[in-house]
């Protein structure tokens, strides 16, 4: 077969989803903006979804797709929740910078 | 040889202690409310309902059927004793099994009429002798707790409750002679007592220790038990489990070299020194080691120890004895020189001399304190000799009750001491060529006893007065009826005789050296020579102190170095404080106090709250609050965390390839199975 | 085809990916993990996950991240500001990633035994059913119960969601209204 017939091997949707995770916690780290920084955290979720369905797809179980099913339940619940947190934290502290956002210090 | 379960009547010994305890208790919580009558009521009642139970076992020993024992008859003694009586278990901690109990055999019995007995006669007094003392309630307490605790003692059972007795006298010891506290005499006077106590107790202790890991048991017959069984088991830890007790002894008995607070302890009042410091708390010492003689009686060394220490003590306190000037002194050497005597009976294993002389010595020394008290009393306060005489025709009643007393220490037949002396004295001679040197020192004690009670007698009694400006008046009835029951024991305490005494004690004591074969003529010579000596101290002191009194004066000044010596007590007390005292202050205040306690220890407080907060200000900074900073950190341990299962996995030999989550899958199947079921 | 559309679509998820990192304002942030979860539920339709990429759209793309735009615009978020900064993200944080990431690779890249795949099959253990009926087959028969449970936190959610994000009650109503 050519090589644009060729199959794509799982492991590259799985390195794909290890890099998006990296690149899910560096935004973590840098950004300054809070909702940035929950943007970054379902980049991480979305990174772990992929590559739950390569293994689903591995070994050929729709227990993985489940998985990826409830994953997307809870994290759609978490960011109404998550987001609901931040207008109250902007509310009571006038800023979405994260580094203001410091009153848990000793 | 446990007769109570053979003897079934309960002679109810623990009313004994418990008696004065709760008169203790009485008077020393509500008595400053009571009023005074009812004060001396509690105070009293308590030893004489102590003195009727001894009473009552007493008679109930003597009436056992079918065994009597009356004195003269055949010498038998009833077989009930002893009498255990067992209040509780107290303290059971391995092999080790401690009951509180109570013995009551010969050696108590004795023991406990003189206690009880001698305690009343001078409870009675102190009603008359106190009776001006706004701290009355408060001196018939510790009276009573004093009398709980001797009773204690000498009813113990085991060595351990023996212990809290022996501490506890030497507790009421400190608080009776203290009794007077804001005088400061008084009260260093008090804690030199309890000091130099403790010091002996702390020899008493080693020996307990040494007893519980050579026998493993504490109980006095058990031990006895023991021994009997092994009987060729002498010296060695023996002698060094007596040695330790004679250490003990001498704490309590005032013996070299811890003899040093009973002269002092005559701050306190003078029937505490009569009860405490002449018929009861001293001799303790000497009802110890007769209690433990099976001990004794296994190491000739500690046996040897003992009666030199004994005869040391006696003729060393003698010495002192004469060239002291408060009466109350002169008393106090002569308590240390006559347990003294106690002590050399009990290093030649004559332990039934020991208590006879114990028991004579209670009369006369309590009758000879009291007629001191009553001479100060009569005198107003006045305890200096010098300033005393003439006395004799203006208290009748002390004069003749102290005269006898007198007689009876120097030991003139037939009054009490000449019995219990004399057979100190035989015994000592019997023991070979070193008995004889102690027999020879004891004699001369004699000698000098006699010199210097007679010198007390005719300073204090006879001559002109030399305190014109007092008015000597006789003592109430309170006080003058215990010195005539006291001169009536002191006349006829000894008529029983050594022999029957002996036979009467020997199933606790054991028999005496000379129990086999007796020597009438060796004693009568003995006693001769006893006698004499004591004729000759009188006359000395005749001539001394009543013919030519400027003759004393004359003497001393002939021989200064010789009269300072005596007079200041050979300085052994400037020695203690210097050897000891001073360093043990230096010690303290400067090493233990500066050293240790500021450096180390202040330092080592400093440095640990120190290191707590140098932590805590480090770790303050890593809690920043700072939503980045925990983030960093995060995901620094959950890289650790990743690297920790790569590298164990692969050590552990879990190749890279993904193994199949089927075995997962089947238990995550079997439980969701069980979940779904419920949704079916 | 398979593998050109693998490309073009992991590229776009690089591409939205970085981007998300280095848009200063969070709205372009937003956007760029729209594109992001796009493309990868191209990637599941690539794995023969139907269903999945579906809901991703509808769901994560559709719901979640209308969510976070609508709230950009209620918090009138603005361009990012440099401010204090965190001492210990750089030094400590960056390490920490790539160890991650070299962790991950080494024992991705060293595995044995996995397959490929190919678009248009789907899930090999039961070939004539589609992916949803397989997915029902579970879903509603074993894992009922959890799936129950889930719309239960999901309304618990919305109510949470309520309580704390709406305002501060009619006082601030009756304070804006108050004659000053």
């Amino acid at each position: 077969m050519s090589f644009l017939q060729q199959d794509v091997p799982l492991s590259w949707y799985l390195i794909l989803s290890a890099i998006l995770f990296s690149l899910g916690v560096i935004g973590f780290l840098i950004k300054r903006n809070l909702i940035t920084v929950f943007m970054s955290i379902e980049l991480m979720l979305n990174a772990v979804n992929l590559s739950f369905v390569t293994f689903a797809r591995q070994w050929n179980e729709v227990r993985g797709q489940i998985f990826v099913f409830f994953v997307m339940m809870v994290a759609a619940a978490e960011a109404a929740v998550g987001l609901a947190i931040i207008i109250a934290v902007f509310r009571a502290r006038s800023t979405l910078a994260v580094d203001r956002i410091n009153l848990m210090k000793l | 040889m446990n007769a109570s379960s053979a003897f079934p009547i309960q002679l109810g010994l623990w009313l004994i202690p418990l008696l004065p305890f709760a008169g203790f208790l009485l008077n020393g919580i509500l008595g400053c409310r009571l009023p005074r009558w009812m004060v001396t009521v509690i105070g009293l009642l308590a030893p004489l309902g102590s003195l009727l139970i001894v009473f009552n076992a007493t008679l109930v020993a003597a009436s056992h059927p079918g065994i009597t024992v009356c004195k003269g008859c055949a010498y038998q003694v009833p077989s009930y004793l002893p009498n255990v009586e067992n209040l509780g278990h107290w303290l059971a901690v391995g092999s080790l099994h401690i009951d509180f109990s109570l013995v009551f055999d010969q050696l108590s019995l004795v023991m406990l009429l003189v206690v009880t007995g001698v305690g009343f006669l001078i409870h009675v007094y102190s009603v008359g002798y106190m009776h001006s003392d706004p701290g009355y309630a408060r001196f018939f307490s510790y009276l009573n707790l004093f009398l709980f605790f001797m009773t204690t003692l000498v009813l113990a059972g085991n060595i351990l409750l023996m212990f809290v007795g022996w501490e506890g006298v030497g507790l009421a010891s400190y608080l009776l002679i203290a009794f007077w506290f804001e005088k400061p005499t008084a009260a260093a006077a008090g804690k030199k007592a309890f000091v130099v106590n403790r010091i002996g107790d702390f020899g008493f202790l080693i020996a307990i220790f040494l007893i519980l890991a050579q026998f493993g048991t504490l109980t006095f017959s058990e031990i006895a038990a023991k021994l009997a069984a092994n009987p060729t088991f002498t010296g060695g830890v023996l002698t060094v489990i007596c040695l330790c007790l004679l250490f003990g002894a001498a704490g309590k008995s005032a013996q070299l070299p811890l003899y040093v607070w009973l002269p002092d302890a005559m701050e306190g009042p003078t029937p505490v020194s009569a009860l405490i410091h002449a018929a009861t708390m001293v001799t303790a010492g000497v009802y110890m080691i007769a209690r433990t003689h099976f001990l004794f009686d296994r190491s000739p060394a500690a046996l040897s120890t003992v009666a030199i220490v004994g005869a040391a003590t006696a003729i060393f306190a003698a010495t002192i004895g004469l060239v002291q000037n408060d009466i109350k002194r002169v008393l106090a050497y002569s308590t240390i020189s006559q347990l003294g005597y106690m002590f050399l009976a009990c290093g030649v294993a004559a332990y039934s001399a020991a208590i006879f002389h114990l028991v004579t010595h209670a009369f006369f020394k309590a009758l000879l304190f009291l007629c001191a008290g009553s001479v100060i009393h009569a005198l107003g306060g006045e305890q200096d000799m010098r300033k005393m005489g003439g006395l004799r025709t203006k208290i009748p009643i002390t004069f003749w009750t102290m005269t006898i007393a007198v007689f009876t220490i120097a030991g003139f037949p037939p009054l009490a001491a000449f019995f219990s002396k004399d057979s100190i004295l035989y015994a000592a001679f019997l023991q070979g060529s070193g008995g004889i040197v102690l027999w020879f020192v004891g004699l001369f004690t004699a000698l000098l006893t006699a010199l210097y009670m007679f010198r007390l007698w005719y300073m204090t009694f006879f001559g002109e007065s030399r305190t014109p400006d007092a008015h000597p008046h006789e003592s109430p009835w309170s006080m003058r009826a215990p010195l005539i029951i006291l001169a009536l024991l002191s006349i006829c305490g000894g008529w029983i005789g050594i022999e029957r005494f002996a036979a009467f004690l020997a199933p606790s004591t054991g028999a005496l050296p000379w129990a086999a074969a007796a020597n009438p003529r060796l004693e009568i010579a003995l006693v001769a020579f006893a006698v004499a000596c004591a004729i000759v101290g009188w006359r000395i002191a005749h001539v001394f102190y009543l013919r030519k009194p400027e003759r004393a004066a004359q003497l001393a000044a002939s021989v200064p170095l010789g009269y300072d010596l005596l007079a200041n007590k050979f300085y052994i007390d400037e020695l203690y404080n210097s050897v000891i005292v001073k360093p043990l202050f230096v010690v303290s205040r400067y090493i233990l106090g500066w050293v240790v306690d500021a450096a180390i220890l202040g330092g080592l407080a400093w440095l640990l709250a120190g290191i707590a907060n140098l932590s805590g200000m480090v770790l303050q900074r890593w809690q920043s609050g700072n939503l980045r900073s925990y983030a960093a950190w995060l995901a620094a341990a959950a890289a650790a965390v990743l690297l920790f299962v790569l590298l164990a996995g692969s050590s552990h030999g879990w190749s890279l390839t993904l193994f199949h989550p089927e075995p997962i899958l089947k238990l995550s199947r079997i439980s969701i199975a069980h979940l779904g079921q419920a949704s079916h | 085809m398979h593998l050109i559309l693998f490309f073009l679509f992991a590229g776009f998820c690089l591409a939205g990916a970085i981007n998300l990192l280095l848009q200063t304002h969070p709205i372009n942030s937003a956007l760029s993990l729209i594109v992001v979860m796009t493309s990868l539920a191209v990637l599941y339709l690539l794995l023969g996950a139907e269903f999945l990429a579906i809901a991703q759209i509808i769901v994560y793309a559709g719901a979640v991240m209308v969510l976070f735009t609508f709230v950009v615009m209620l918090l009138n978020a603005g361009r990012e500001e440099r401010t204090l900064g965190s001492r210990a993200a750089w030094p400590i944080g960056f390490p920490a990633v790539v160890a991650i990431l070299a962790v991950l690779a080494t024992i991705l890249l060293r595995a044995q035994g996995l397959s490929a795949a190919r678009l248009g099959e789907g899930l090999t253990n039961a070939p004539n059913q589609s992916n949803l009926v397989q997915l029902s087959q579970v879903l509603f028969h074993q894992l009922l119960l959890p799936f129950e449970v889930t719309s239960i936190l999901i309304l618990i959610a919305i109510l949470g969601a309520v309580a704390l994000a709406r305002a501060e009650g009619s006082q601030t109503g009756a304070e804006r209204t108050a004659p000053k």
